[in-house]
Formats: C-alpha cells, structure tokens, sequence
C-alpha cells in the first residue's frame, strides 16, 4: 500500500510545481527554492513524519523534504545542547546528500564533456 | 505600438496544455516516488539496513543515477518532456548541480567546477538554511516541550 501513497503523494507534489510553472509562469529555480521552505515550515508543526510515515520515499524524494531534513536535524541537536545546537545540526540530515551531489557532480564535470 | 506588440504576442503564443503538463508531471514524479520506495525496501532486504540509513542510501542512489544521466547528455531530453516531475524530486537539485558544474569546465577546475556547482542550486541551500533557522529558533524557544 505505501507505495501507491508514494505515487500519489510525489506526484501531487510535482503537480503543484507544474502548475505554478504553467499558471504563475515561475522558474524551477523559484519553486525548488519555495518548496523547501514550505517543507520546513511543515516540519516546524511535525505535519511532514505524518506525510513520510504514509508515503514513505513519495515523502522523501521531493525537494520539500530537504527542508524537512534540515529542521529536523537542527532541533534534535538543539535538544541536546541548546540553542547553539540549531546551528550544529542543521546539516546533520541532509549531509549524505550533500556530500554525493558535490562528488558526483565533481566527478561527472571532470569526465564528461558538456553537450548541447 | 506597445500595446499591439503584446497583444501580438499573447495571441500567438502557445496555451499550456495544463491537463497534459499536469499529468506528466504527475506520473513522472509518482515512478520516482515509488522507485525510491523501491530502493530503500531493497537496501533493507539486502543490507539489514534501518531504515533512515536505507532512506538516505536511497537518495545517495538517485542522485547518482542524475549526475550520470545528466553526463551523458539524456537527462536534459528527459527534464524537457516532464516539466515538474523532474525538478521537483531530488533529480532536479543533483542536476542543476551537475550540469552547472559541467558547464564550468572550459573555465578550469577551480573557478569554473567549483566555484560555479551551486549557481543554480545554491538558492535552495540559502532558502532551506535560513528558514529552517528561523522556524527553528522561534520553536526552540517559544514552543520548547
């Protein structure tokens, strides 16, 4: 079952990206940007685990969910070592994901050539 | 003249099909949800992973397979015909990532790679650190349980 809500809840996520595209004739770069802060302020009211417990990876795949993570990281931090902890966690989710993109996209640069 | 010129132009430009857009986008965005699914149950079967690790394995794995298909020229095809379905997922971050840094490469490794990488996705980083720090202070302390 959870991966029919993952279909349905990471499409409808891209659904509303299209339409903001379509109707306010945003650019990828504006909603990407958005929709990241819209999955933090889910998170600052932990609606966004209700959302990944239902759907799973349709939860975490979108890019909403990388605001998610950043909040979330940040506050189990906090909750360690105060205030300072906000800072010091911040990353701690969303680091894997980070480190990948900065080597792969390194490592694609400086093989491949670009196209088009 | 102004006017005219405008009005020219919005009659002849062509209406986004919204119903097809839409269901691209849905579709599209829905086979990399369940592809990830997918993936972090796979990992788990395989590894004994928990799982968050699985989930972030998971993630590692899409980006890979972007930064590849964006390498070999066919993510750009792909991002043209699904509209949001590819740059609302995690793909769209990894690309804009990979391609600005392989459009940096004629102007060498340290100023074109690296210092152009997140020209596109850098906006994302900013917005999800500031906001995620500010929601994050007031809940700190206003809403601390």
């Amino acid at each position: 079952m959870i991966y029919l809500n993952a279909f349905i809840v990471a499409g409808l996520i891209c659904v509303i990206g299209q339409l903001l595209v379509d109707i306010f004739k945003l650019t990828p770069g504006h909603i990407t940007s958005w929709f990241v802060v819209l999955g933090a302020i889910l998170d600052s009211f932990d609606l966004y685990d209700n959302l990944i417990r239902f759907a799973g990876a349709g939860a975490l795949v979108p890019i909403t969910s990388f605001g998610h993570s950043l909040l979330h990281g940040a506050l189990a931090k906090a909750e360690e070592v105060g205030f300072i902890g906000i800072g010091m966690g911040m990353f701690s989710l969303t680091a894997s994901g980070i480190t990948a993109t900065i080597i792969f996209a390194f490592l694609v640069a400086i093989i491949f050539k670009p196209r088009g | 003249m102004k006017k005219d010129y405008s009005g020219t132009i919005n009659k002849n430009t062509a209406k986004p099909s919204y119903f097809r857009n839409c269901l691209v986008a849905f579709i599209v965005g829905g086979t990399i949800g369940v592809f990830g699914q997918g993936l972090s149950d796979l990992y788990i079967y395989l590894f004994n992973m928990a799982r968050n690790d699985a989930n972030s394995l998971m993630l590692v794995t899409i980006i890979l397979l972007t930064a590849l298909a964006t390498g070999f020229g066919v993510f750009d095809s792909f991002g043209q015909f699904s509209g949001a379905g590819a740059f609302v997922p995690i793909t769209g971050f990894a690309n804009s990532m990979t391609s600005a840094a392989l459009e940096g490469r004629s102007e060498g490794v340290t100023l074109g790679i690296g210092a152009s990488m997140f020209k596109l996705a850098g906006s994302v980083i900013v917005f999800g650190v500031v906001s995620a720090y500010i929601l994050g202070a007031i809940r700190f302390l206003f809403f601390q349980s």
